[in-house]
């Protein structure tokens, strides 16, 4: 058990730190906002050209070959950037997905682009009744001659705008289980309706009506696609994690430097003991934000197991409740400033609050370790 | 970064779990686990067993008795004690005031109380806080006045935990009373049996005889039983505290707490149905172990980051803080499991020397009774307050 990072992953914070830095001012994030594609293509190049987009994808194909460790150190340093690539369902899920359950084909055909940052990925996993519960759905494949026909609609497909790919779940017509296919969003029957999400990345719905799909553009056994699915929300859940600790991290600062500057009754309003133990309360949850953040880095490749499971739901949890109390502190400490567009605190807020839309929020998580929760087989003699 | 143990760190935790399977004596786990309360001799019975072993003094430094464990290896120790039902040592002694006569005492100091502490010859107690001062310890006012080769003690000390069974106290008192606050206050060991000592008993509100009042009048102690320097008593007083607020947080207690936890609302049932498969309550368990890990997490963190066991004041303030919150709120849904089954106030069954038949089931008595007892928790050692203005101060700079 350690906790130290070794020189090569100390070198990959740096470098994404000091990229995020220098290019990613609160004030270039809003023109990036508002710009016609609602991110920077310039920014993912750089990424690509010093390989942070390879990190997650394995050597063969290309990749750095990172594991959940690494993935963690890009996240929260996109985190404390507000960064609005959609590096969490391209590089981590979608890429997660093609490994673990595309062919030898499939995966030499669409991993190397991506890692080299020329292809973009992202799932359509969520439909209206679905909430992150990804065999909750009802967009189905049709089979039809060389390949299936899929119809229904899919929500807030994050990236969706800009994936070269998307990978879309569906029922199968003739079976059980749900599936995943590869879906070119320029195909004759999708369309999408792109918007801002209210923390700021780009998301579409996507309408797909009779869509053709080519029999290779099954991804893995026909109804089998569940077991991935979760196991790869699990990397997901271990990756966000780390991008809520570094928006936490930089509300949390923002935060306190407010408290040593602003003057009301005379003195820095820090200097009020009801706000220093609420930023006392919020540095201890931040605190256990971090571990549970680490224990997923470090269990989320590991094989899949009750174990693993029950670690991923809580560090969400943990990481859900601690990002929407910080929000709401910070927001609250800062008084009205804290409400405004014009300064950076807000974006977080709302960052830190959404991210727990996806992947599950803490009551989804709760339910999770819930129903995993472990009971001693055997009670003791005298309780028995 | 991994935090999965490795392979031996594994064949340790065996090691230890054998040793507690062959040596911890049955009637003394079987309190522990029902929440009885233990007697004298049943601590120094296990402190002796461990002593034996080598494993009493964990946290000191090799050479003088210590193990030289790693910051995990203690971790799965305490843990592994916890889950055997093994007694929480009592601190005074071997945890707290052994480091700071490691720290700060004579080499005569050193060999003679490390070996008696070691051997549970003596059992130590602590005074630091009186009436008037609490949380601002500082403002203590008994007082030492300096009288050929002794020091004169006068003065109160208060809420000192098993004082009734120690035969030795370690005290902080004013050495120089025109000194700032902090600056004139001396640590000071004193032998219990000393004339002008008295103890007297206070029951908290489980009905429990485990803290009292300690009386000094014109107790004479000899100048050499000073640790440190005079008028520097506050510098061993804070190194004390972090070690105190370090073993705090409890996490193989409350791990063992959590284990029982579950047994009782396996076992308690309403309408047939186990309290455990009651969603809601449910719920409100795994809500528990989930923190609980979450607090793990952060204390091998911020353990692994010191050596010696004791860690810096601000990060032993978090683990005070959230370590004790989780230990209450684990007694508080004990208590909860039993619904109106917790109300009869069953003391005698809460004696080490019970031996009758319960009125209801034989962990019946203790959780109300343990929900209550732990409040102290969040009060000692430094309120949680307390830690909240040292996390602001030390930390946030505020």
């Amino acid at each position: 058990m350690n906790f130290e990072l070794n020189e090569e992953q100390q070198m990959l914070a740096d470098t994404v730190e000091r990229l995020v830095r220098n290019t990613y001012s609160f004030e270039q994030r809003e023109v990036f906002y508002q710009s016609s594609r609602g991110y920077s293509p310039e920014f993912w190049r750089q990424l690509s050209e010093l390989g942070i987009t390879s990190v997650p994808i394995a050597a063969e194909y290309e990749g750095f070959g990172g594991t959940g460790v690494e993935n963690m150190l890009v996240m929260k340093e996109l985190g404390r950037g507000l960064c609005l690539e959609p590096y969490l369902h391209s590089q981590i899920y979608a890429v997660g997905l093609v490994e673990q359950l595309g062919s030898a084909e499939q995966r030499q055909s669409i991993l190397p682009a991506v890692a080299a940052g020329e292809r973009l990925l992202t799932v359509a996993d969520e439909e209206a009744g679905s909430h992150y519960h990804p065999e909750a759905i009802e967009c189905q494949a049709v089979p039809c001659e060389r390949g299936w026909r899929l119809s229904g609609r899919k929500r807030v497909v994050i990236g969706g705008e800009l994936a070269h790919t998307i990978l879309v779940t569906a029922r199968m017509s003739d079976g059980e289980g749900v599936s995943l296919f590869l879906l070119d969003p320029a195909a004759e029957g999708v369309s999408r309706t792109s918007y801002p999400c209210i923390d700021g990345p780009r998301a579409c719905d996507l309408a797909l009506a009779d869509v053709y799909v080519e029999a290779d553009s099954l991804l893995g056994p026909a109804g089998k696609a569940a077991p991935a699915l979760a196991y790869q929300r699990g990397r997901a859940v271990a990756a966000q994690c780390a991008e809520a600790v570094g928006s936490m991290e930089e509300a949390f600062r923002l935060t306190l430097d407010y408290l040593k500057t602003r003057q009301q009754f005379g003195s820095p309003i820090g200097r009020f003991q009801a706000l220093q133990h609420r930023m006392a309360e919020m540095r201890g949850e931040l605190e256990l934000a971090r571990s549970m953040t680490i224990l997923a880095a470090c269990v989320a490749d590991d094989p899949d197991s009750e174990s693993r499971s029950r670690r991923l739901a809580a560090a969400k949890f943990t990481v859900a409740r601690a990002s929407q109390l910080i929000a709401e502190q910070s927001v609250q400490l800062h008084g009205g400033i804290g409400m405004t567009w014009e300064y950076s605190l807000a974006h977080h807020a709302k960052r830190l609050v959404m991210l727990t839309h996806q992947f599950g929020d803490d009551d989804f998580h709760l339910g999770q370790y819930s129903a995993l929760l472990e009971i001693p087989r055997q009670a003791s003699q005298q309780v028995a | 970064m991994d935090i999965h143990f490795t392979p031996e760190e594994l064949t340790f935790r065996s090691e230890v779990r054998a040793f507690l399977e062959q040596n911890l004596p049955t009637d003394i786990a079987e309190k522990v686990r029902l929440g009885r309360r233990l007697a004298k001799e049943d601590h120094q019975r296990w402190q002796r067993i461990l002593n034996q072993k080598g494993w009493y003094a964990v946290n000191w430094p090799e050479e003088y008795g210590g193990t030289g464990w790693s910051v995990v290896q203690k971790h799965i120790f305490d843990e592994e004690c916890a889950a055997a039902g093994a007694p929480r040592l009592v601190a005074f002694g071997v945890n707290m005031v052994a480091p700071v006569i490691i720290k700060f005492g004579t080499q005569a100091q050193k060999d003679f109380y490390l070996p008696r502490i070691l051997r549970s010859e003596d059992w130590w107690c602590q005074g630091y806080s009186e009436p008037g001062a609490g949380s601002d310890l500082a403002s203590l006012k008994t007082r030492a006045e300096r009288d050929g080769d002794h020091y004169l003690v006068n003065g109160q000390k208060t809420w000192t935990t098993l004082g009734q069974h120690a035969n030795r106290i370690f005290c902080l008192v004013r050495t120089d009373p025109s000194a700032k606050k902090q600056e004139g206050i001396s640590f000071l060991l004193i032998d219990m049996d000393t004339p002008g000592i008295t103890v007297r008993p206070i029951i908290t509100l489980d009905g429990e005889h485990e803290v009292n009042e300690v009386f000094f009048d014109n107790v004479r102690v000899p100048v050499e039983n000073l640790v440190g320097e005079e008028n520097k008593g506050w510098t061993c007083a804070k190194y004390l505290l972090t070690h105190e607020r370090t073993g705090q947080a409890g996490i193989g207690q409350s791990k063992a707490a959590l284990a029982h936890l579950k047994q009782i609302a396996r076992a308690e049932t309403v309408a047939g149905q186990p309290r455990i498969d009651d969603p809601l309550f449910r719920a409100r368990i795994a809500e528990l172990e989930m923190r609980l890990m979450a607090v793990e997490m952060s204390t091998l963190r911020i353990l692994a980051a010191t050596r010696d066991g004791g860690v810096p004041g601000a990060e032993s303030s978090l683990l005070k803080i959230q370590g004790s919150e989780i230990r209450q709120a684990i007694t508080d849904l004990m208590r909860k499991a039993l619904g109106p089954n917790a109300l009869p106030f069953l003391e005698p069954e809460l004696e080490p020397d019970f031996h009758g038949e319960p009125l209801y089931q034989d962990y019946g008595a203790s959780p109300a009774s343990q929900y209550f007892n732990l409040r102290k928790l969040s009060i000692y050692g430094g309120s949680n307050e307390i830690q909240k203005n040292i996390i602001a101060k030390l930390v946030l700079e505020l």
